[in-house]
């Protein structure tokens, strides 16, 4: 590490059990965060100043000021702006020592598996199941580790994934149909306790990374900002898991249509 | 019998012995909810099998797709 570096980190590499040891994993890292809004504005704000060496950061979307209540990440003047790049321009303007890599586009079940093999660590900061579903069965597929969340209204929902650990399908084997699920126009959310599940979702990614502490695999966490109510459940892996289970049904990417958020969203 | 156990923090009595009777009483949907006894996921395969106890605290996780 140069002086600076060595100055800038300092909080860390002085914390008990992370060092310049972990602080030198996280330099050497590459993450793709997937979705610049709600969950992924702290993430990657937080990953940013972190240190994280390499940051990729995927979004198809472009500002609107709907979305300024909670996506911190994104200004005023941004409005009309693709996210990965107002994400980027923040992210490097936080920390110069770090390379982020924006794609300004959907990930697909096409272009997924290209871009996710270049990450040890992917965040699902996504707004839809379809995405959901397509980056957990491609990082089970791949053998990624990643962390998925999900937020409604005023609860929100955590797991992280190491190969061999329960993924998402264990816990929900297939999205729900279209008309039983909401849309994020319908029912709000309320902007900062999003920000407080990305942000549980960056700790996950530094702590997978380094190695310290233990992730949250075969768990679920559950947050509600109302009773403030953290609540963790066990998950066993599900051996008939049709993705990760010993005879799986689902054994290539597949494009679920659906996508609530992308509906009614347009100002 | 009637048994008194929590779902979601609240308080409430059933008569049904396995969490798949629970399920049909609530109504829960097929996909798209996931149930925990006593803080621990029980996969739906097994909600037949799996008997309620007096005093059970059962949790309705339903997915959360917003971001
Ligand atoms: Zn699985």
């Amino acid at each position: 590490m140069t002086p600076e570096q060595k100055r800038r980190y300092n909080r860390h590499i002085i914390l008990d059990g992370f060092g310049s040891e972990g602080q030198q994993r996280l330099l050497e890292s590459k993450v793709l965060i997937v979705g610049a809004g709600g969950l992924g504005s702290p993430c990657a704000l937080y990953l940013a100043a972190a240190g994280v060496g390499t940051i990729g950061i995927a979004d198809a979307d472009t500002v609107s000021i709907s979305n300024l209540q909670r996506q911190v990440i994104h200004f005023s003047e941004d409005a009309g702006t693709p996210k990965a790049l107002s994400a980027k321009d923040k992210m490097q303007r936080i920390n110069p020592d770090i390379r982020v890599e924006a794609y300004p586009t959907f990930i697909t079940a096409e272009n997924a598996p290209d871009i996710i093999r270049q990450y040890d660590f992917i965040i699902d900061c996504t707004d839809s199941f379809a995405s959901k579903y397509l980056i957990n069965d491609a990082c089970v597929m791949l053998g990624k580790p990643f962390c998925i969340a999900g937020i409604v209204a005023y609860s929100g929902q955590i797991m992280t994934h190491v190969p061999g650990s329960a993924c998402y399908r264990c816990l929900f084997p297939a999205p729900p149909p279209e008309n039983e699920v909401q849309t994020c126009s319908m029912v709000g959310v309320l902007g900062s306790a999003v920000g407080t599940v990305g942000t549980l979702q960056a700790t996950e990614a530094i702590k997978v990374l380094t190695g310290i502490g233990s992730p949250l695999t075969n768990a679920i966490l559950t947050y509600d900002a109302l009773t403030v109510q953290f609540q963790r459940f066990d998950i066993q892996p599900n051996p008939n898991c049709m993705l990760c289970g010993s005879h799986p049904s689902v054994t290539e990417l597949q494009e679920y249509s659906f996508q609530p958020c992308r509906k009614n969203t347009k100002e | 019998m009637a048994k008194r156990i929590v779902i979601n923090n609240e308080a409430r009595e059933t008569e049904a012995q396995f969490i798949q009777q629970l399920a049909a009483e609530l109504d829960l949907p097929e996909r798209g909810v996931a149930l925990a006894v006593n803080n621990k996921i029980v996969p739906r395969a097994t909600w037949p099998d799996t008997a309620i106890s007096e005093g059970d605290s059962i949790t309705i996780i339903k997915a959360a797709f917003g971001g």
